[in-house]
Protein backbone atom coordinates (compact mmCIF):
# COMPACT_ATOMS: atom_id res chain seq x y z
CA UNK A 1 0.00 0.00 0.00
CA UNK A 2 1.32 3.43 -0.98
CA UNK A 3 0.58 6.57 0.99
CA UNK A 4 1.94 10.09 1.19
CA UNK A 5 3.14 10.79 4.72
CA UNK A 6 4.08 14.37 5.58
CA UNK A 7 4.58 15.06 1.89
CA UNK A 8 6.77 12.02 1.14
CA UNK A 9 5.92 8.72 -0.52
CA UNK A 10 5.84 5.70 1.82
CA UNK A 11 5.07 2.03 1.23
CA UNK A 12 3.20 0.28 4.05
CA UNK A 13 1.80 -3.18 4.76
CA UNK A 14 -1.82 -3.44 3.62
CA UNK A 15 -4.64 -2.69 6.08
CA UNK A 16 -2.37 -0.87 8.52
CA UNK A 17 -4.31 1.27 10.98
CA UNK A 18 -3.35 4.80 11.98
CA UNK A 19 -2.46 3.54 15.46
CA UNK A 20 -0.09 0.97 13.90
CA UNK A 21 1.46 3.61 11.66
CA UNK A 22 1.98 5.90 14.67
CA UNK A 23 3.55 3.02 16.58
CA UNK A 24 5.87 2.16 13.69
CA UNK A 25 7.05 5.77 13.69
CA UNK A 26 7.83 5.57 17.41
CA UNK A 27 5.27 8.26 18.18
CA UNK A 28 2.84 6.36 20.39
CA UNK A 29 1.93 8.48 23.40
CA UNK A 30 3.46 11.64 21.94
CA UNK A 31 1.44 14.82 21.54
CA UNK A 32 0.62 14.65 17.86
CA UNK A 33 -2.39 15.18 15.64
CA UNK A 34 -3.22 13.17 12.53
CA UNK A 35 -5.04 14.24 9.42
CA UNK A 36 -5.95 11.88 6.56
CA UNK A 37 -6.96 13.39 3.22
CA UNK A 38 -7.43 16.75 4.94
CA UNK A 39 -9.79 15.40 7.59
CA UNK A 40 -8.80 15.18 11.26
CA UNK A 41 -8.83 11.66 12.67
CA UNK A 42 -9.37 11.96 16.45
CA UNK A 43 -6.90 10.11 18.65
CA UNK A 44 -9.72 7.92 19.98
CA UNK A 45 -10.29 6.58 16.45
CA UNK A 46 -6.68 5.82 15.47
CA UNK A 47 -6.88 2.15 16.41
CA UNK A 48 -10.06 1.59 14.42
CA UNK A 49 -9.13 3.55 11.30
CA UNK A 50 -7.37 1.62 8.53
CA UNK A 51 -5.33 3.50 5.95
CA UNK A 52 -6.08 3.09 2.25
CA UNK A 53 -4.16 3.19 -1.00
CA UNK A 54 -3.18 6.72 -1.95
CA UNK A 55 -4.08 8.29 1.41
CA UNK A 56 -2.43 11.59 2.19
CA UNK A 57 -1.46 11.54 5.86
CA UNK A 58 -0.18 14.44 7.94
CA UNK A 59 1.30 13.94 11.40
CA UNK A 60 1.94 17.23 13.19
CA UNK A 61 3.14 18.49 16.55
CA UNK A 62 3.76 21.75 18.41
CA UNK A 63 6.97 23.66 17.74
CA UNK A 64 8.33 27.06 18.73
CA UNK A 65 6.75 29.97 16.89
CA UNK A 66 5.34 33.42 17.36
CA UNK B 1 -4.77 56.79 47.25
CA UNK B 2 -8.57 56.87 47.42
CA UNK B 3 -8.95 57.38 43.67
CA UNK B 4 -6.40 54.75 42.70
CA UNK B 5 -7.73 52.77 39.76
CA UNK B 6 -7.64 49.07 40.43
CA UNK B 7 -6.79 47.34 37.16
CA UNK B 8 -8.92 44.50 35.93
CA UNK B 9 -7.48 41.27 34.57
CA UNK B 10 -7.23 40.90 30.80
CA UNK B 11 -10.35 39.02 29.65
CA UNK B 12 -10.35 37.11 26.38
CA UNK B 13 -13.12 34.71 25.37
CA UNK B 14 -14.26 34.21 28.95
CA UNK B 15 -10.77 33.60 30.35
CA UNK B 16 -8.94 35.96 32.70
CA UNK B 17 -5.22 36.67 32.65
CA UNK B 18 -3.17 38.61 35.18
CA UNK B 19 -0.40 39.33 32.66
CA UNK B 20 -1.01 41.54 29.65
CA UNK B 21 2.15 40.30 27.95
CA UNK B 22 1.68 37.34 25.60
CA UNK B 23 4.75 35.65 24.18
CA UNK B 24 5.85 33.39 21.36
CA UNK B 25 8.15 30.39 21.57
CA UNK B 26 10.17 30.71 18.36
CA UNK B 27 13.82 31.60 17.68
CA UNK B 28 15.22 30.55 21.07
CA UNK B 29 18.57 28.78 21.35
CA UNK B 30 17.00 25.76 23.04
CA UNK B 31 14.06 24.74 25.21
CA UNK B 32 15.88 25.73 28.42
CA UNK B 33 16.20 29.30 27.19
CA UNK B 34 12.58 29.22 25.99
CA UNK B 35 11.38 28.17 29.43
CA UNK B 36 13.52 30.69 31.32
CA UNK B 37 12.46 33.58 29.10
CA UNK B 38 8.78 32.71 29.40
CA UNK B 39 9.11 32.47 33.18
CA UNK B 40 10.83 35.88 33.31
CA UNK B 41 8.14 37.42 31.10
CA UNK B 42 5.40 36.38 33.51
CA UNK B 43 3.19 35.59 30.50
CA UNK B 44 0.07 33.47 30.99
CA UNK B 45 -0.62 33.04 27.28
CA UNK B 46 2.00 31.40 25.08
CA UNK B 47 1.74 30.93 21.35
CA UNK B 48 3.27 28.14 19.29
CA UNK B 49 3.27 26.84 15.71
CA UNK B 50 2.02 23.55 14.27
CA UNK B 51 4.38 21.68 11.94
CA UNK B 52 4.95 18.25 10.45
CA UNK B 53 6.50 15.90 12.97
CA UNK B 54 10.08 14.91 12.26
CA UNK B 55 9.61 11.22 11.48
CA UNK B 56 13.19 10.25 12.22
CA UNK B 57 13.05 11.45 15.82
CA UNK B 58 14.35 9.51 18.76
CA UNK B 59 12.16 8.34 21.60
CA UNK B 60 12.29 10.82 24.46
CA UNK B 61 13.20 13.76 22.23
CA UNK B 62 12.11 16.94 24.06
CA UNK B 63 8.82 18.49 23.08
CA UNK B 64 7.84 22.15 23.30
CA UNK B 65 4.77 21.25 25.33
CA UNK B 66 7.05 19.87 28.06
CA UNK B 67 8.40 23.43 28.49
CA UNK B 68 4.98 25.11 28.35
CA UNK B 69 2.63 22.50 29.81
CA UNK B 70 -1.08 23.12 29.07
CA UNK B 71 -1.81 22.77 32.80
CA UNK B 72 0.24 25.90 33.60
CA UNK B 73 -0.20 28.10 30.53
CA UNK B 74 -3.00 29.05 28.20
CA UNK B 75 -1.66 27.74 24.93
CA UNK B 76 -2.38 29.71 21.81
CA UNK B 77 -1.74 27.69 18.65
CA UNK B 78 -1.09 29.96 15.69
CA UNK B 79 -1.39 29.63 11.94
CA UNK B 80 1.97 31.22 11.16
CA UNK B 81 3.16 30.22 7.71
CA UNK B 82 -0.35 29.91 6.26
CA UNK B 83 -1.04 31.90 3.09
CA UNK B 84 -4.64 30.81 2.47
CA UNK B 85 -7.78 30.63 4.57
CA UNK B 86 -7.96 26.92 3.77
CA UNK B 87 -4.52 26.17 5.21
CA UNK B 88 -5.21 28.30 8.28
CA UNK B 89 -8.48 26.49 9.00
CA UNK B 90 -6.77 23.09 8.56
CA UNK B 91 -4.00 24.16 10.93
CA UNK B 92 -6.49 25.28 13.59
CA UNK B 93 -8.33 21.97 13.37
CA UNK B 94 -5.04 20.08 13.78
CA UNK B 95 -4.23 22.26 16.80
CA UNK B 96 -7.63 21.55 18.33
CA UNK B 97 -6.97 17.83 18.00
CA UNK B 98 -3.43 18.25 19.32
CA UNK B 99 -4.73 20.00 22.45
CA UNK B 100 -7.78 17.81 23.06
CA UNK B 101 -10.52 20.16 21.93
CA UNK B 102 -8.85 23.50 22.73
CA UNK B 103 -10.75 26.34 21.01
CA UNK B 104 -8.57 29.44 21.44
CA UNK B 105 -6.37 30.13 18.40
CA UNK B 106 -4.29 32.91 16.92
CA UNK B 107 -5.27 33.33 13.29
CA UNK B 108 -2.75 34.81 10.91
CA UNK B 109 -2.93 34.50 7.15
CA UNK B 110 0.06 36.01 5.43
CA UNK B 111 0.35 37.80 2.11
CA UNK B 112 3.93 37.22 1.03
CA UNK B 113 7.32 36.01 2.21
CA UNK B 114 9.20 39.28 2.36
CA UNK B 115 6.70 41.36 4.33
CA UNK B 116 4.68 38.65 6.11
CA UNK B 117 1.97 41.29 5.87
CA UNK B 118 -1.50 39.95 6.64
CA UNK B 119 -3.70 39.02 3.68
CA UNK B 120 -6.88 40.51 5.09
CA UNK B 121 -9.16 38.98 2.44
CA UNK B 122 -8.05 35.46 3.38
CA UNK B 123 -7.98 36.41 7.08
CA UNK B 124 -11.64 37.52 7.00
CA UNK B 125 -12.67 34.31 5.21
CA UNK B 126 -10.77 32.11 7.66
CA UNK B 127 -12.10 34.00 10.70
CA UNK B 128 -15.68 33.48 9.59
CA UNK B 129 -15.20 29.76 8.97
CA UNK B 130 -13.37 29.19 12.26
CA UNK B 131 -15.93 31.10 14.32
CA UNK B 132 -18.74 29.12 12.69
CA UNK B 133 -16.85 25.97 13.69
CA UNK B 134 -16.72 27.04 17.36
CA UNK B 135 -13.20 28.45 17.59
CA UNK B 136 -12.32 31.51 19.70
CA UNK B 137 -10.28 33.56 17.26
CA UNK B 138 -7.62 36.08 18.23
CA UNK B 139 -6.77 37.61 14.90
CA UNK B 140 -3.54 39.10 13.60
CA UNK B 141 -4.34 41.87 11.15
CA UNK B 142 -3.15 45.08 9.58
CA UNK B 143 -3.59 48.38 11.44
CA UNK B 144 -6.61 49.24 9.28
CA UNK B 145 -9.49 50.29 11.57
CA UNK B 146 -12.15 49.20 9.08
CA UNK B 147 -10.71 45.71 8.74
CA UNK B 148 -10.49 45.55 12.54
CA UNK B 149 -14.16 46.50 12.76
CA UNK B 150 -15.16 43.80 10.25
CA UNK B 151 -13.16 41.16 12.13
CA UNK B 152 -14.92 42.12 15.35
CA UNK B 153 -18.28 42.02 13.57
CA UNK B 154 -17.52 38.44 12.49
CA UNK B 155 -17.01 37.54 16.14
CA UNK B 156 -13.24 37.55 16.70
CA UNK B 157 -12.51 37.59 20.45
CA UNK B 158 -9.41 39.80 20.17
CA UNK B 159 -8.10 42.10 17.45
CA UNK B 160 -4.31 42.08 17.07
CA UNK B 161 -3.01 44.72 14.67
CA UNK B 162 0.66 44.82 13.77
CA UNK B 163 2.85 47.58 15.15
CA UNK B 164 5.17 47.02 12.18
CA UNK B 165 6.30 44.00 10.15
CA UNK B 166 6.73 40.67 11.94
CA UNK B 167 10.25 40.31 13.28
CA UNK B 168 11.27 43.80 12.13
CA UNK B 169 11.63 45.42 15.54
CA UNK B 170 10.44 48.72 14.08
CA UNK B 171 8.01 49.36 16.90
CA UNK B 172 4.63 51.00 16.38
CA UNK B 173 4.74 52.77 13.05
CA UNK B 174 1.22 54.16 13.09
CA UNK B 175 0.10 54.87 16.65
CA UNK B 176 -2.84 56.91 15.35
CA UNK B 177 -4.34 53.87 13.65
CA UNK B 178 -3.80 51.73 16.73
CA UNK B 179 -5.63 54.36 18.76
CA UNK B 180 -8.49 54.45 16.24
CA UNK B 181 -8.83 50.69 16.45
CA UNK B 182 -8.86 50.82 20.26
CA UNK B 183 -11.44 53.61 20.37
CA UNK B 184 -13.93 51.66 18.29
CA UNK B 185 -13.33 48.10 19.50
CA UNK B 186 -15.49 46.31 22.04
CA UNK B 187 -13.11 43.36 22.30
CA UNK B 188 -9.49 43.41 23.52
CA UNK B 189 -6.93 44.99 21.18
CA UNK B 190 -3.36 43.72 21.38
CA UNK B 191 -0.40 44.89 19.34
CA UNK B 192 1.07 41.80 17.75
CA UNK B 193 4.31 42.11 15.76
CA UNK B 194 6.91 44.79 15.40
CA UNK B 195 7.87 45.36 19.03
CA UNK B 196 11.64 45.91 19.22
CA UNK B 197 12.37 47.00 22.74
CA UNK B 198 10.76 47.83 26.07
CA UNK B 199 9.70 51.37 25.15
CA UNK B 200 7.70 50.00 22.18
CA UNK B 201 5.76 47.73 24.51
CA UNK B 202 5.18 50.58 26.96
CA UNK B 203 3.97 52.76 24.09
CA UNK B 204 1.45 50.13 23.01
CA UNK B 205 0.04 50.00 26.52
CA UNK B 206 0.06 53.80 26.91
CA UNK B 207 -2.02 54.02 23.74
CA UNK B 208 -4.61 51.93 25.55
CA UNK B 209 -3.94 48.48 24.18
CA UNK B 210 -5.24 45.64 26.32
CA UNK B 211 -2.05 43.67 25.80
CA UNK B 212 1.01 43.04 23.68
CA UNK B 213 2.12 39.86 21.92
CA UNK B 214 5.78 39.48 21.02
CA UNK B 215 8.41 36.89 20.18
CA UNK B 216 11.47 38.23 18.33
CA UNK B 217 12.00 41.23 20.63
CA UNK B 218 12.71 38.78 23.45
CA UNK B 219 14.23 35.82 21.59
CA UNK B 220 16.54 37.95 19.43
CA UNK B 221 17.81 40.12 22.28
CA UNK B 222 21.43 39.58 23.25
CA UNK B 223 20.14 38.35 26.61
CA UNK B 224 16.61 37.01 26.03
CA UNK B 225 15.81 36.25 29.67
CA UNK B 226 16.77 39.76 30.77
CA UNK B 227 14.74 41.25 27.92
CA UNK B 228 11.75 39.14 28.93
CA UNK B 229 11.98 40.68 32.38
CA UNK B 230 12.25 44.17 30.84
CA UNK B 231 9.16 43.54 28.72
CA UNK B 232 7.17 42.41 31.74
CA UNK B 233 7.99 45.70 33.47
CA UNK B 234 7.38 47.76 30.33
CA UNK B 235 3.91 46.30 29.81
CA UNK B 236 3.05 46.86 33.47
CA UNK B 237 4.47 50.40 33.45
CA UNK B 238 2.69 51.29 30.21
CA UNK B 239 -0.58 49.95 31.55
CA UNK B 240 -0.28 51.90 34.79
CA UNK B 241 0.62 55.06 32.88
CA UNK B 242 -2.46 54.60 30.69
CA UNK B 243 -4.70 54.12 33.72
CA UNK B 244 -3.07 57.05 35.54
CA UNK B 245 -3.63 59.34 32.54
CA UNK B 246 -0.68 61.33 31.24
CA UNK B 247 -0.26 65.05 31.94
CA UNK B 248 -1.28 67.39 29.14
CA UNK B 249 1.45 68.52 26.76
CA UNK B 250 2.27 72.25 27.04
CA UNK B 251 3.91 74.65 24.62
CA UNK B 252 5.77 76.51 27.37
CA UNK B 253 7.67 75.56 30.51
CA UNK B 254 5.90 75.26 33.83
CA UNK B 255 8.19 75.24 36.88
CA UNK B 256 7.73 72.50 39.42
CA UNK B 257 9.12 74.72 42.22
CA UNK B 258 7.00 77.72 43.30
CA UNK B 259 8.10 81.24 42.31
CA UNK B 260 6.95 82.67 45.67
CA UNK B 261 9.60 82.94 48.37
CA UNK B 262 12.63 83.00 46.10
CA UNK B 263 15.63 84.63 47.85
CA UNK B 264 16.06 87.02 44.90
CA UNK B 265 12.31 87.88 44.82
Amino acid sequence: MHITLNGEAHTLAPDLTIAQLVESLGLTGRRIAVEVNEEIVPRSEHAATPLGEGDRVEVVHAIGGG
Amino acid sequence: MTDFIQDQPLRIAGREFSSRLLVGTGKYRDFDETGEAIAASGANVVTFAVRRTNLGQQAGEPNLLDVVPPERFTLLPNTAGCYTARDAVRTCKLARELLDGHRLVKLEVLGDDSTLYPNVVETLAAAEELINDGFDVMVYTSDDPIVARELERLGCCAIMPLGSLIGSGHGIQNPHNIRLIIEHANVPVLVDAGIGTASDAAMAMELGCDGVLMNSAIANARQPVLMASAMKKAVEAGREAFLAGRMPRRQTADPSSPFAGRING
